[in-house]
């Protein structure tokens, strides 16, 4: 039910999501999903990867501030009004989202997006319990391919 | 333009010597017998008050510094009984322990000539009214340039700060001649006076003395603009006296300094030995002419530089630069004074790292401090509400070490200098 998310700071700084990307990927990591949250101050990047504990090694040996952060990915039908349908869920069962964001697979007329709660796994409970579509991991990367 | 006391404003520089050496003699028996800590100092090189013959023999003397008044808070310096002191002042410290300045008659009497000497300098007369703009309180700006007014025989206007309306209102009303306030102040008045579509050169105010916070020639244009005023600087520090330690003549290029009373010195802040005028230096003073706090050689932080050159207004007295900075890294932000160590103390209190740069700028003639700090891993937050809400807790603690708001910008670890050798940790953009 839980995946895996790379939670990165970023100053503002100039080159420096370059230098994030390129430590990814001289680790042999692909990039899945990503969003990033900025501030006049800092920035913080969120990807999921396909190998994230790799990643987040990688990312600690170049002295890139990076922590696991553990979120859940919801599927739902790729149609107007289809994705009220979980965040009404969360919001009647007192659920506060903390950020989400979309991604894209290359197959399925579904859509997805990223979900960060305080609770995972009652959120995965009362989404699931609704018939939502909650993806583990496996599933996941499986989809990405 | 009026000299208030031109005996010794205008003295030679012989009679100015004497003068000196008699009062240093007298003060540094004072200080040996009635204060315990400068007599331990003073036995512990093997000096005694009788070695003093002439101001020249300043240089044997042992140093003063912050410190030392702090360690004997509140009144462990004072070298007269309680029944002599007849005011009180005191002014922000660093550790939460104010420095604490104590008055007898004659000190108060000190202190309102170097004022009323300032006043002169720019102008004032005994004809003029003088609107006080300071904070009247335990800081010496306002009842120091009060007593100086009044001295003068000149009526003083008590305002204090604050409602600025009304302040303009009263330079109206009241027809003062001389202002007397921080120059950020004067600024805010001249600029609400444009505002209000006053024209400047309605009003009958002709001066301005300003001190209590560094400020530019540039600022002294602008200021000299807005209120159509001749603008005067005027140094002080409460340790020494309050303002009217030094002030400027007409000439607007350096202080003449109160010698007959402060005896000022300029060392370098390394070696601490003499350094000739006309060199950047660290400002000492001597208080040779004060009774309850007769402070010796007293480091004032100051980066200055001293000339004995003849002055076009006809006084003799030493001039002194405007500051142009400080021998430690003591700031002052909006009147404040901030102590890079103090950010240090505060993060090492909750387990972050000492490692942080603090940036100073001026915007809309306000002091913005900026401190940057190394979060610590966990720290870290996916979230921006959990970042924000860091720094909101490393602001609230800075707040109450500092007594100002500081904008706190979390940083990556390992980012800022290291603590060791001699890291740079103030940015102060303000030019001054
Ligand atoms: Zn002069």
């Amino acid at each position: 039910m839980i995946i895996k998310q790379l939670s990165i700071f970023v100053e503002n700084k100039r080159g420096r999501l370059a230098e994030i990307t390129k430590a990814i990927a001289a680790a042999g990591v692909d990039i899945r999903a990503l969003s990033i949250a900025d501030t006049t101050d800092f920035g913080i990047l969120r990807l999921i990867v396909n190998k994230p504990d790799e990643a987040a090694t990688a990312l600690k040996e170049k002295g890139i501030t990076v922590s696991v952060t553990n979120v859940i990915a919801v599927g739902f039908d790729d149609k107007p009004g289809a994705f009220s349908v979980p965040m009404q869920i969360l919001a009647d069962n007192g659920i506060d989202v903390e950020y989400m964001y979309a991604f894209i697979t290359r197959r399925s007329e579904k859509a997805y997006v990223i979900l960060r709660v305080a609770d995972n796994d009652a959120a995965a409970k009362v989404l699931t319990d609704n018939g939502v579509e909650i993806l583990s991991e496996a599933e996941f990367h499986e989809m990405m391919c | 333009m009026p000299i208030f006391n031109p005996e010794i404003e205008c003295a030679s520089r012989d009679y100015l010597h004497a003068l000196q050496s008699a009062r240093l003699i007298k003060m540094v028996k004072n200080a040996y017998e009635n204060v315990p800590f400068y007599k331990a100092k003073f036995d512990e090189i093997g000096l005694k008050p009788e070695d003093i013959h002439s101001i020249d023999d300043i240089t044997k003397l042992p140093f003063t510094v912050k410190t030392d008044l702090r360690d004997n808070y509140p009144f462990g310096l004072f070298a007269v009984p309680k029944g002599e002191l007849v005011r009180i002042h005191a002014s922000s410290g660093t550790t939460g322990k104010p420095t604490v300045v104590g008055y007898t008659q004659h000190d108060i009497d000190v202190w309102a000539e170097g004022a009323a000497r300032a006043l002169s300098a720019a102008g004032g007369t005994n004809n003029d009214t003088v609107h006080v703009s300071y904070g009247y309180g335990l800081f010496t700006g306002g009842l120091g340039l009060h007593y100086g007014a009044e001295k003068l025989g000149a009526t003083a206007l008590p305002a204090s700060t604050g409602n600025t309306n009304r302040q303009i209102q009263m330079l109206q009303d009241f027809k003062s001649d001389i202002i007397c306030c921080t120059p950020s102040y004067a600024m805010f008045i001249g600029e609400t006076i444009r505002d209000m579509g006053i024209d400047p050169k309605t009003l009958p105010v002709r001066a301005g003395i300003f001190g209590a916070e560094p400020w530019t020639e540039e600022m002294r244009k602008q200021i000299e603009e807005l209120l159509a005023i001749k603008a005067y600087d005027i140094y002080g520090l409460s340790e020494i006296a309050g303002p009217g330690v030094s002030y400027d003549c007409e000439c607007q290029n350096g202080m003449h300094v109160c010698e007959d009373y402060f005896y000022p010195e300029v060392i370098d802040p390394d070696t601490l030995e003499p350094l000739p005028d006309g060199q950047y230096g660290e400002l000492v003073f001597t208080c040779i002419g004060k009774e309850a706090l007769p402070l010796v050689r007293y480091r004032t932080r100051d980066i200055c530089a001293l000339t004995r050159e003849k002055c076009a207004c006809g006084r003799t007295t030493v001039k002194m630069s405007k500051p142009r900075g400080r021998s430690d890294d003591m700031l002052i932000i909006r009147g404040v004074n901030v102590f890079p160590s103090q950010v240090e103390h505060v993060l090492l209190s909750l387990n972050m790292a000492p490692n942080y740069l603090i940036i100073v700028d001026r915007k809309n003639n306000l002091d913005l401090m900026e401190v940057q700090v190394e979060m610590t891993p966990d720290m870290f937050s996916d979230t921006v509400k959990g970042m924000e809400a860091e720094e909101k807790r490393i602001e609230a603690a800075l707040q109450s070490t500092l007594n100002i708001h500081a904008k706190v910008r979390l940083m990556a670890p390992g980012t800022l200098p290291r603590s060791e050798g001699k890291a740079k940790r103030v940015i102060d953009n303000r030019k001054l």
